[in-house]
């Protein structure tokens, strides 16, 4: 389950100068089931806006994104979000941070906890349940940022460059391990980035879009089986097929 | 650190022990007249003949119910106003003139409708203590609501919390605590401050404040200035003790966060 389709976006937005930015033309993609697509493109191509939409946090001023053919109008617990700031709850520890959005589900304590602690441990944060956030590394803090979107069991998981803040060190380290979870948890995600070869190691397909205005400008399949080696030559083609779009696409002068 | 907290304290004692000497050497040499300036020693004289009379703790008692009934009311009125201005903006539209235009007027002000309403009662000095200090819990309530970042809210909503009772529950009150405990301290400051006035106009025989009036009258100004101190130091004991209890409970989770 995680089918996502997206047809004809549209969103703009107004300049302070009464002039018109048009972040998404009518932009249609289809994501399959248990896909692992990610999203790159040159600054301001409307990558966060066209995550947020399918978050339902904001809203196309045309066209539909619907999960499971059901139309996603406003946020929910069927898409699960990791942000690229660190959104964990400062005044919960990580368990009930994790446990979160089974409370709101209304799932009794000791389920919930159960089921938390799991989540907990599947990112390798065990002995770190009852700390607070502001007692964790911030490659740990997305990690439990994580744990917490997998904990609802979402059909569809959509990660706003979620380790952008990380240093490489971190970076690789948790890319592996998102693919362990994946491996696991068979989820489709949806990943934005800014890093080519973080795209490359993750994806199956990687969606190249173009700014001003914001359209899917080609679609690139990523056949490389798993685990990938990023210094392979097969690897370094695709690095460079999509850079050299991204350089193409940078060229036209962007508005902000 | 052990050291230096030991100096600390040695300066605490240092500062009080002069203070206390000067007052005396002042006191007793230069005014010599204990109805102007009584000494120290007159004072701490008065204090234990005051313990043996026994109204000491019949005005604190009293004190304490006139405080508790002001600060009860200011929480349950100031918390829910400020957490609806805050979290929506029609409401701030629509409150916010009406409480700019009756915060400046000083709470003492209030007393002579306070007689009127509620007659020469305990509940009359509350009254004055609460218009005193409704509005430091609304206005803190109120920023610490309007502040909360947009990504608690939102990571809220993608996982499940989507009404506004929810997410006023579960995501901006934790997140304002910091701002309503900050609020909920200078209330008490300033409640402490409004109780000396609202029992001076005799709403009962005992209290802190009225006994301060009372012994004025009384010409005996050693006594005066005992309760003076009293009402000094406990307003420190409140403080101290809310501050305490901050720390180590609600604010646990702050430690280490920029604010």
């Amino acid at each position: 389950m995680g089918k996502v389709v997206i047809t004809d976006v549209s969103r703009r937005f107004f300049m302070d100068d009464k002039t018109e930015f048009l972040a998404l033309d009518s932009l249609s993609l289809t994501i399959k089931d248990d896909e692992l697509v990610s999203l790159v493109g040159p600054s301001g191509c409307g990558k966060t806006t066209l995550l947020r939409i399918i978050a339902g946090l904001d809203h196309p001023d045309s066209g539909s994104v619907s999960l499971d053919n059901i139309l996603i109008t406003k946020p929910g617990p069927r898409v699960g979000m990791v942000f690229q700031e660190y959104s964990l709850f400062p005044w919960r520890n990580i368990l009930d941070n994790v446990a979160f959005g089974l409370e709101m589900k209304k799932t009794g304590r000791k389920e919930r906890y159960r089921q938390a602690q799991y989540y907990i441990d599947l990112v390798g944060l065990t002995s770190f349940t009852f700390c607070y956030p502001y007692e964790l590394s911030g490659g740990m803090r997305q990690r439990v940022a994580i744990a917490r979107a997998l904990a609802n069991d979402p059909d569809l998981l959509l990660m706003d460059e979620p380790f952008g803040a990380l240093d490489a060190q971190t970076r690789n380290t948790m890319q592996e391990e998102l693919l362990q979870i994946w491996e696991k948890q068979k989820k489709t995600i949806i990943f934005v980035t800014h890093s080519v070869d973080e795209a490359v190691y993750l994806s199956d397909r990687i969606v190249v879009l173009s700014s001003d205005p914001g359209r899917v400008s080609t679609v690139i399949d990523v056949s490389i089986p798993r685990p990938r080696d990023r210094t392979s030559p097969e690897f370094a083609s695709i690095r460079r097929d999509v850079l050299r779009l991204l350089t193409l696409l940078d060229t036209t002068p962007g508005k902000i | 650190m052990h050291d230096k907290r030991k100096i600390n304290w040695l300066y605490t004692a240092a500062s009080l022990i002069t203070c206390i000497l000067i007052w005396q050497a002042v006191a007793v040499y230069i005014v010599g007249n204990p109805f102007i300036l009584p000494s120290f020693t007159d004072v701490l004289l008065a204090f234990i003949l005051l313990l043996g009379s026994g109204t000491l703790i019949s005005d604190l008692t009293m004190s304490f119910l006139h405080f508790a009934i002001g600060i009860g009311l200011a929480l349950l009125i100031g918390i829910p106003t400020g957490i609806l201005m805050g979290w929506f903006e029609k409401m701030f539209t629509f409150l916010n003139p009406v409480i700019e235009i009756i915060r400046p007027i000083p709470p003492l002000a209030w007393i002579p409708f306070a007689i009127v309403w509620f007659g020469l009662t305990n509940f009359s000095a509350g009254f004055v203590i609460f218009i005193g200090a409704v509005f430091p819990i609304i206005i803190n309530t109120y920023t610490g609501f309007s502040n909360i970042p947009k990504i608690f809210v939102e990571a809220g909503q993608m996982l499940g919390c989507t009404k506004n009772r929810d997410l006023i529950r579960f995501i901006a009150f934790p997140a304002a605590v910091p701002h309503i405990a900050a609020g909920f301290r200078i209330a008490c400051g300033v409640a402490w401050m409004c109780l000396v006035a609202a029992e001076m106009f005799g709403v009962s025989a005992y209290g802190l404040g009225h006994k301060i009036w009372w012994y004025y009258h009384l010409h005996q100004m050693t006594n005066v200035l005992v309760y003076m101190l009293i009402l000094g130091i406990v307003g420190l004991a409140v403080d101290a003790l809310f501050r305490f209890y901050i720390r180590r409970s609600l604010l646990r989770w702050q430690t280490g966060e920029v604010h």
